[in-house]
């Protein structure tokens, strides 16, 4: 635990300015945890500053000094990856927000790590053109949205983070400024450190300017929600409909208590919720017909293979209510009650086996455990809700059950995180997963970027 | 209980390109959609045919490829439609709008309750409703947002008065127009879809409706531009402002003076 000093302050007032650094009791507490209950630090000091050369000069004192340097944006991340566990400094990037540029030519966005998605997705939206990294918390920064390699909805048709992000400018542990691949759509130019930082969770440098890959915003959408007997009929149906040589831009599955608790937190009717469970399917593209067409092919394969019927929404309110309510299931849940969570990925054609065994578990341990999901890309996010458990219980009853949770998802060939990152809350289960060859491997790479050890000390590997 | 709804096609869009020339939206090469408030007068029938038992007829007036929002009224539930199409009718403002409708209601026959949507989103006026009414007689009530009874021969319903909240009740036959606080409107059905898509839809041009005229006390016709009394001088889309001040101050001071500038711009 490093105590920050009377010095450190002084030089990063020098560098940020006195009204941009926080110490002592004016630390706000909302700036010591994420959105995961329970796992709260302060640091010793929150600089906000707000460029590459603050940035280097801040990473070169605390090179020097052996101070702990935690890099935030807005703090909406799922497993205590912004919290700075070992005190000193937490280095903000909100005031870093700035589009930098939108080259049309180069169908590229040079954006600062600060600027949050919403309001990226909204600029770009004027120029008739989109970002395709699409998680649900759109209150995230794109910086915070790179570290994790959260891919969010869209996935299933336009990949993850790592699929878009061309180029990176970060300080490393020293303070020297790098810049990584560029506004260029191929590389085989040595190892890519591009795709090393991405994920990395700020244990690598800190990231202070990124170019992404932008792509023509389809003019329409269309949206289906599909109400089925059971989950398992939904989930087996998902399979069915990738086989079938159609690309929605998402596919999720959704069960009717998410549903109810996601209406009484938004405080607005959703169309539907006479089903235990739905599919809720978009499609993009130009013209109403091409939309109609994959809409009428879907909903074939879902009556054919069980479901209630198939609801069609092609109107931009009509959809916005569908994937609001989509949007507000984590803080709905939350409202509900404390929880934790898995966001394991397996392969597409196991999150059936995965679901159904969540439902098992629910039984075995008198748990609620609730999941909603990627169903296109094998992202499923399994929440565990503490309810009416009290405290004692509920401590001795999570780890069994998240552990057993992770062994299913081992043996069904996954991985322990399928977006939302490693942070510090899934370090063993990370441990655990890869073996120690990889951890080893992987402890070496932070050491060859970060030899003291001090950036975002104690996540991820480390 | 029969219930006649009467829905409109818009244009998709919250930007319409405006004819200068002759007053009127340019209506080609947009994609078109059923007029949102519709929706929610359909949806209105649709809950009372549920709760009630009723048949749900539709009824718009429009070109050929307004048949797409009748075909919508039957994917989300409706039983059948009528369009009222002809080039005598086109041009129409709202008086002829409603008097071309309300022949269409008289056609049909036999009904206990007409619902309209409030206004149409590319209009805005909220009369073809209440016009409807008033040349077919009918007692009318605009803006329900909520129906608290309904019976084969009578309704009560709560209207929106902005500063108050009305309850009325209509003997049927009856008109009203709804407002969206009233229901969500229900999806389209793909069950309902592969039923009807190949079901009838009446079109009734301008013969088809003169014959009917005797039933209308106005002796006068209004169809299409020629019989529209409305002149339209200017069409023009509002400007948009942008101008943006910004005020430092503490919270109380910055307070009042929001509270100033909102009555000075006549917001409060």
């Amino acid at each position: 635990m490093y105590k920050i000093t009377k010095t450190d302050l002084e030089y990063l007032e020098q560098i940020v300015g006195k009204e941009f650094v926080f110490a002592g009791d004016e630390v706000n507490p909302d700036y010591t945890h994420d959105e995961i209950y329970g796992m709260e630090d302060f640091p010793g000091c929150i600089v906000f500053p707000t460029s590459a050369e603050e940035i280097s000069a801040i990473m070169k004192y605390a090179s020097s000094n052996k101070i702990p340097v935690t890099v935030r944006g807005s703090g909406t991340g799922l497993c205590g990856g912004c919290v700075p566990i070992y005190g000193g400094i937490l280095l903000v990037t909100t005031r870093m927000n700035r589009v930098l540029e939108i080259d049309e030519d180069n169908l590229t966005a040079t954006v600062e790590p600060g600027v949050i998605l919403l309001s990226f997705q909204e600029e770009l939206e004027r120029f008739g053109l989109f970002y395709a990294p699409d998680p649900g918390e759109k209150s995230a920064t794109i910086g915070g949205n790179v570290m994790t390699n959260a891919g969010g909805m869209r996935a299933v048709k336009y990949g993850v983070t790592r699929d878009h992000v061309l180029g990176l400018e970060a300080v490393l542990a020293t303070g020297e400024i790098i810049s990584v691949g560029g506004k260029i759509h191929k590389n085989s130019s040595g190892y890519s450190l591009l795709d090393l930082f991405i994920g990395s969770e700020g244990t690598l440098g800190v990231v202070t300017k990124i170019t992404v890959k932008l792509l023509p915003l389809p003019k329409k959408t269309a949206t289906l929600l599909v109400p089925f007997p059971s989950l398992k009929a939904a989930i087996s149906t998902v399979s069915l409909i990738l086989k079938s040589r159609v690309l929605p831009n998402a596919l999720e599955f959704m069960e009717r208590e998410i549903i109810e608790a996601a209406e009484t937190y938004l405080g607005k009717p959703f169309p539907d919720k006479s089903a235990p469970a739905y599919l809720l399917v978009r499609f993009d593209g130009n013209t109403k017909e091409e939309l109609e067409q994959d809409c009428d092919h879907v909903a074939d394969i879902c009556l054919a293979a069980g479901a209630i019927d198939a609801y069609i929404a092609s109107d931009k309110e009509q959809q916005q209510l569908l994937w609001d309510a989509r949007g507000a299931f984590l803080e709905a849940l939350k409202a509900m009650s404390e929880l934790d969570e898995v966001d394991i990925v397996v392969p597409k054609t196991e999150i059936a086996s995965l679901v159904s065994y969540t439902k098992d578990l629910q039984q075995e341990y008198g748990v609620r455990i609730l999941s909603f999901g990627h169903a296109g890309d094998g992202n499923v996010h399994i929440y565990i809700l503490k309810d009416d458990f009290e405290e004692e219980k509920w401590q001795a009853l999570l780890p069994k059950v998240m552990q057993k949770l992770y062994q299913k998802g081992e043996e069904l060939q996954g991985q322990v995180s399928g977006e939302h990152g490693i942070g510090y809350l899934k370090k063993p289960y990370l441990k655990e997963s890869l073996g120690d060859t990889l951890i080893d491997l992987q402890q070496r790479i932070k050491e060859a970027f970060d030899p003291h050890l001090i950036l975002n000390p104690g996540k991820v590997v480390s | 209980m029969r219930i006649i709804v009467c829905i409109k096609q818009v244009p998709d869009t919250t930007e319409v390109a405006i004819d200068e020339e002759k007053g009127v939206l340019r209506r080609e090469g947009v994609d078109s959609r059923m007029n949102p408030y519709d929706l929610y007068a359909l949806e209105t029938a649709l809950r009372i045919k549920e709760q009630i038992g009723a048949e749900v007829i539709v009824l718009s007036m429009g070109p050929k490829q307004a048949e797409d929002v009748i075909k919508q009224a039957y994917y989300m539930g409706a039983d059948s439609g009528y369009l009222l199409s002809d080039r005598k009718f086109a041009g129409a403002d709202t008086l002829a709008t409603a008097y071309t409708l309300a022949l269409g209601v008289k056609k049909i026959g036999d009904f206990d309750l007409i619902i309209t949507g409030m206004q149409t989103t590319d209009g805005d006026t909220a009369q073809v409703g209440p016009a409807v009414a008033e040349f077919l007689n009918l007692p009318h009530i605009s803006y329900v947002k909520e129906i608290q009874k309904v019976a084969e021969d009578q309704l009560i319903v709560k209207t929106d008065m902005q500063d108050a909240i009305e309850t009325q009740k209509v003997v049927l036959p009856a008109l009203i127009t709804v407002a969206k606080e009233i229901y969500q409107p229900r999806l389209i059905s793909y069950k309902l879809k592969l039923r009807a898509k190949d079901r009838n839809i009446c079109v009734w041009s301008y013969s088809d409706l003169v014959e009917v005229k005797g039933l209308l006390n106005d002796e006068t016709e209004f169809f299409g531009l020629t019989g529209s009394p409305t002149q339209v001088e200017r069409i023009f889309a509002p400007t948009r402002n942008s101008t943006k001040e910004i005020w430092e101050d503490q919270p109380d001071v910055l307070a009042e003076k929001a509270i100033s500038k909102l009555k000075e711009l006549k917001i409060l």
